[in-house]
């Protein structure tokens, strides 16, 4: 539960490096305040699950944030729903099938301001070598020192083919899932903490 | 001999119910936790929160309706320590049929599953989650319920005991037909 990387189903991938007042490079996320999470509805009943491991690395300036750029990596092996037979469930083959699909991956294509702090990125999602477009807002602020970046958006899971043989079923498990990220990234100046 | 006061219709429907209900859920419950997980898992662990908030439910409509109208009094001739024991063991019924569903309840709150009656209806959760607490809570749950088990049969046995052996009204008054035993004249 205190794994100091955590993971999810979102990856925001900053491709770019470049740019921005914030040099890219020096941005480290800072694992141990950041959280990935989904929320599925089992027999509409709203369950949450968290990804304990995930990398990412972002680019962001909020002046600029078209020049922005984020991947994320979800490890899918991590996740954790504190239920060790449905965990096995769902790392095994008719869910996530993290022996052969590891990972789920996020790269921004594009991001766009949508005012007052907030914004939204679209991009591909690839989860069970299956690879869908998706849209989140996300909330940007800065907070002791640290980039916060907040957001919740939804998916299919059969889409990704998530939930095989009779999980197809989405009258116990349903198709959406929603998905929740909260990243910090430690300011580029100053880590020194305060 | 005007013992052979019935009780009251309401009171006769919930008793059933209740029992069914229980009956029902109990039995779901020892059948389900051991399966693999499957849709059909998660659905009968739904059912049977919904069976165990409907029993919750049905339970405090019958403990107040038990408050505002009286049982029927004891035939005569039973032992005093008897009826003590009669009391003392229907206390215990309705104090386990009205505090189990509030275990398994905040068991699922504790594990992380809140309870959406009929799958409409989300109840708060009044615990967080937490895995101790979890556990301790299913124990509790089991427990109490392996408890009522026990005295459900101490119950049934009693009320066997009155029909057969002592071949009183006991049980007779709390039968959902008229039953009138010989002799007994006006039962209405």
């Amino acid at each position: 539960m205190h794994n100091p990387r955590s993971t999810l189903f979102n990856l925001f991938v900053v491709a770019a490096l470049a740019a921005g007042a914030i040099p890219a490079a020096a941005q480290s996320v800072l694992y141990d305040k950041s959280r990935i999470t989904c929320v599925s509805r089992q027999m509409n009943v709203p369950v949450e699950a968290r990804f304990k491991k995930f990398s990412a690395q972002i680019t962001f300036d909020p002046g600029r944030p078209a020049a922005g750029a984020a991947r994320i990596e979800i490890e899918l092996d991590s996740f954790d729903i504190d239920n060790a037979e449905v965990n096995d469930e769902a790392r095994g083959k008719q869910w996530f099938d993290a022996h052969n699909f590891p990972k789920a991956t996020f790269v921004a294509g594009s991001i766009k301001p949508l005012g007052g702090g907030k914004f939204e990125v679209r991009g591909p999602l690839t989860i069970k070598g299956r690879t869908n477009e998706v849209v989140t807002p996300f909330t940007y602020k800065e907070e002791a020192g640290a980039a916060i970046y907040d957001g919740t958006f939804a998916i299919k899971r059969l889409q990704y083919n998530i939930g095989e043989g009779a999980w197809k079923d989405t009258d116990t498990v349903a198709d959406e899932v929603q998905i929740k990220f909260h990243i910090a990234v430690a300011a580029a100046k100053a880590p020194a903490k305060k | 001999m005007s013992t052979t006061d019935r009780y009251t219709t309401t009171a006769i429907a919930l008793h059933w119910l209740i029992f069914a209900l229980i009956a029902c859920g109990f039995t779901l419950a020892v059948y389900m936790v051991d399966l693999t997980l499957s849709p059909l898992k998660l659905k009968y662990f739904a059912w049977h929160k919904w069976l165990g908030v409907t029993v919750f439910l049905l339970a405090l409509v019958r403990a107040a309706w038990r408050r505002t109208h009286r049982a029927p009094p004891f035939p005569p001739g039973i032992p005093e320590w008897q009826r003590h024991a009669a009391s003392a063991m229907h206390m215990a019924l309705y104090a386990l049929i009205l505090t189990i569903p509030v275990t398994g309840w905040l068991y699922s709150s504790a594990a992380g599953v809140p309870t959406v009656y009929l799958g409409v209806m989300p109840l708060p959760d009044l615990v967080l989650k937490d895995k101790a607490l979890a556990e301790l809570l299913k124990y509790v749950h089991v427990t109490l319920n392996y408890t009522l088990l026990v005295l459900v049969v101490m119950h049934v046995i009693a009320a066997l005991q009155h029909h057969f052996v002592a071949r009183d009204e006991v049980l007779a008054r709390m039968l959902p037909w008229t039953h009138v035993r010989k002799g007994n004249p006006g039962n209405a």
